[in-house]
C-alpha cells in the first residue's frame, strides 16, 4: 500500500507546494519522489520531533509537507509537537504512518501500531484515514492531499490485494457496502477488511448472512451513512487491527450510543495486553483477528 | 520602522500583569530589550499579513506579555485589545496564540519553536525569499532534546536565514540553571553542533542590534546568546526566582513603574 501511495504522491508533487520529509525511513519507496523532486525531499534523520515541528513551519509559509515514518513513531514520538505545532496553529501537514497494527509483526511491540487511531482522532481538525487496499489509499490521497486540515494516513506496509467490490472507492462520507446480508453487519477498517469478507463467507456456510461495510475515514466518521446502515441490524461487529479501546470500534460505539441506535456493538481488535513477536498472520490469529477468529466471535455473540 | 525602548516594553508588561494578576513577569522583563530591538530595528515586517515578512517565533511563550507590548508599539495590537490581556475570550493569553494580530506561531510548550523556525527557514529557501526567521528561546528550553534535533538539521542544511536568540538569564522554574542542568559552556555546545555563536549583553540595545544584523551575513545558522537578568529593570525582581511566579500587588507595580520611568534606558 505504501508503495502505491508514494507513487501517487510523487505524481501529485508536480504541485510545487508538496514537500516530503522522512524520519530516515522508507527504503525502496521514497526513492522515486527523492529523485524526481530532490529540492523538495528532506531526510530529517532519526528525529521525529524536529520533523513534525519543521513541517508546521513549512506549512505556515504555504507548503504542504508530508512526513513519513513508521506509524508508532509518526503518531507518538512527536505527539505533543503535532498538537502544539500544526494543530494549534491550524496548519495543513500530512502524516504518512506506515504499518497498520501488526504489519511489522516480527519487529515486536515497539513497532505494532495499536493506538494511533485513538490518539489521532481525539485531536481537533485532524482527519484520520485508514484505507483497505492500495487503490483506496491512492483515491484517499487524491481526495485529501490539498485539504485545509491536517491528515493522518494509516497505511499498510506491503502491497494489499484489491478488496473485491471496493474498486478503490474513497468517500469520507460513505460506508462502502461490499457484501449484503441480513443477520449481522460487519464494519471493517484497514487491510483487515479482507479477513472480514472471509469471515462472512465462513458464517454463510453456517447459515448466518453477514453484510460487510468498509469505513476508511475514521475521523470524521461517515456518521449519517453509518446510522442509516446500522439501523437495520440488531448486532454490529467492528473489526480493526488496533486496541479495542479508543479506535474505530470505540468511535462506532460513541456514534451508536449518542444516536440512540439499539444495536449491540461487538468490537474485534486487540485486547488490553502487551503484544509480542511474530508474523502478522500469527499475531492476527493470536488476537482473534483472522477470518476464523472473527467468525467464531460472531457466532458466539449471536448465540449468547 | 519605529524604534521601541526596552523600558517602554517593561512598563507595558507591569501594567498588563497588574491588571490581570498573573506571573511570568521576570521572564518578560528579561527579554524586553531583545524584543524591542528585534521589532523596532531589525525584523522586516511591512505588515503582519505580508507573506514575505520576516518570521519571529517566541519559543519561550511565557514571555508573551513583552511580545504584546512590542506588537502594540508597532500598531498591530490596539490599546483596547491590550486591556483584555488574560480575560475571557481574549486573543492575548499568558502564552501567545495566532488569534492575536502579529503572532506568527502559537507557542507555550518549550522546545518546539526552533523546529518551527527550521521549517520556516526551509520554506524561505524553497521560495527563493530572502526573509529571515528569528526564534527567541530561553536557556532552560535548551534542556529539551528536540532543540538539538532542530539544531542538527539547521546546521546540516546551512539554514543561514535562521537566527536563534537565547535569553540566557540563568534561572529556570526551580532555581539557577547551573544547579539543574548546567549550560555554562552553552556557546561551545552550539558551535559543536555547527552553528555560529555570538555572546552579547542582552540588555545592550546596540550590541543586540549589531549581533542580529551581523547574523544575516553568516554562512550558517547563528545563535545569539544574550546574557540577561531575570526581572531586569525592577530592583526587587532582578535575579529573583519568585518573579517567575508572582503577580504584583498595586504597591509593587507602582514602585516598579517608578523605577522604570526614572532609570535611563540601558
Amino acid at each position: 500500500m505504501r508503495k502505491a501511495f508514494l507513487t501517487k504522491l510523487s505524481a501529485l508533487a508536480a504541485d510545487e507546494r508538496i514537500v516530503l520529509l522522512t524520519g530516515d525511513l522508507g527504503y525502496t519507496v521514497i526513492e522515486d519522489f527523492a529523485s524526481r523532486w530532490p529540492e523538495r525531499f528532506y531526510n530529517a534523520g532519526v528525529a521525529e520531533q524536529n520533523m513534525l515541528g519543521m513541517a508546521a513551519g513549512l506549512a505556515e509559509a504555504g507548503f504542504i509537507p508530508f512526513v513519513y515514518s513508521i506509524a508508532t513513531f509518526a503518531s507518538m514520538r512527536a505527539y505533543e509537537i503535532l498538537r502544539n505545532g500544526a494543530i494549534l496553529n491550524d496548519l495543513p501537514i500530512r502524516i504518512i504512518a506506515i504499518g497498520q497494527g501488526f504489519d511489522y509483526g516480527p519487529a515486536g511491540a515497539t513497532h505494532h501500531a495499536l493506538e494511533d487511531l485513538a490518539l489521532m482522532r481525539v485531536q481537533p481538525r485532524v482527519r484520520v484515514i485508514s484505507p483497505s487496499d492500495d487503490a483506496q489509499s491512492v483515491s484517499a490521497l487524491d481526495a485529501t492531499w490539498d485539504l485545509r486540515s491536517p491528515v493522518y494516513y494509516r497505511l499498510a506496509k506491503d502491497p494489499s490485494a484489491a478488496i473485491p467490490g471496493l474498486d478503490g472507492r474513497f468517500d469520507a462520507s460513505r460506508v462502502e457496502m461490499i457484501r449484503d446480508g441480513s443477520d449481522v453487519l460487519l464494519l471493517a477498517t484497514g487491510s483487515l477488511a479482507s479477513e472480514a469478507i472471509d469471515a462472512a463467507e465462513i458464517l454463510s456456510l453456517q447459515g448466518i448472512e453477514a453484510a460487510v461495510g468498509i469505513v476508511a475515514s475514521i475521523k470524521p466518521l461517515p456518521a449519517d451513512d453509518l446510522q442509516r446502515v446500522i439501523t437495520s441490524y440488531r448486532t454490529v461487529v467492528t473489526i480493526e487491527e488496533h486496541y479495542v479501546h479508543g479506535g474505530f470500534g470505540s468511535a462506532v460505539c460513541e456514534l451508536a450510543a449518542s444516536a440512540g441506535l439499539g444495536a449491540r456493538i461487538v468490537t474485534c481488535g486487540v485486547g488490553d495486553r502487551i503484544t509480542g513477536c511474530g508474523s502478522r498472520s500469527h499475531l492476527r490469529a493470536l488476537h482473534g483477528l483472522t477470518a476464523g477468529g472473527i467468525a467464531a466471535r460472531i457466532q458466539s455473540a449471536l448465540s449468547a | 520602522m519605529k524604534e521601541i525602548a526596552g523600558n517602554y516594553v517593561r512598563q507595558v508588561v507591569i501594567e498588563l500583569s497588574r491588571r490581570a494578576r498573573v506571573g511570568h513577569i521576570g521572564s518578560a522583563l528579561s527579554v524586553a530589550d531583545l524584543l524591542a530591538v528585534l521589532y523596532g530595528r531589525v525584523a522586516r515586517i511591512a505588515s503582519p499579513g505580508d507573506p514575505d515578512r520576516d518570521r519571529v517565533i517566541l519559543s519561550k511563550g511565557h514571555a508573551a506579555a513583552a511580545l504584546y507590548a512590542v506588537l502594540h508599539a508597532r500598531g498591530w495590537i490596539s490599546a483596547e485589545e491590550l486591556e483584555t490581556f488574560c480575560g475571557d475570550d481574549s486573543t492575548l493569553g499568558v502564552h501567545p496564540d495566532i488569534s492575536a494580530t502579529g503572532v506568527d506561531f502559537a507557542t507555550g510548550s518549550l522546545g518546539i519553536g526552533l523546529s518551527l523556525g527550521v521549517g520556516s527557514a526551509l520554506a524561505a529557501r524553497l521560495s527563493r525569499s530572502s526573509r529571515r526567521t528569528f526564534v527567541l528561546m530561553s536557556d532552560a528550553e535548551c534542556n529539551e532534546g528536540s532543540v538539538w534535533e532542530a539544531a542538527m538539521f539547521a546546521a546540516q542544511h546551512r539554514l543561514s536565514s535562521l537566527t536563534a536568540i537565547i535569553d540566557f538569564n540563568g534561572m529556570q522554574a526551580l532555581g539557577p540553571t547551573q544547579d539543574i542542568l548546567d549550560q555554562s559552556n552553552i556557546a561551545e555546545r552550539w558551535r559543536a553542533f555547527g552553528w555560529h555563536a555570538d555572546e552579547i549583553d542582552g540588555h545592550d540595545e546596540h550590541a543586540i542590534q549589531r549581533a542580529l544584523v551581523a547574523a544575516a551575513q553568516a554562512p550558517a545558522p547563528v545563535v545569539v546568546i544574550a546574557r540577561t537578568r531575570l526581572g531586569k529593570g525592577v530592583s526587587f525582581m532582578e535575579g529573583q526566582l519568585a518573579s517567575h511566579y508572582w503577580p504584583l500587588s498595586d504597591a509593587q507595580a507602582e514602585q516598579a513603574l517608578r523605577e522604570l520611568s526614572t532609570c535611563t534606558p540601558s
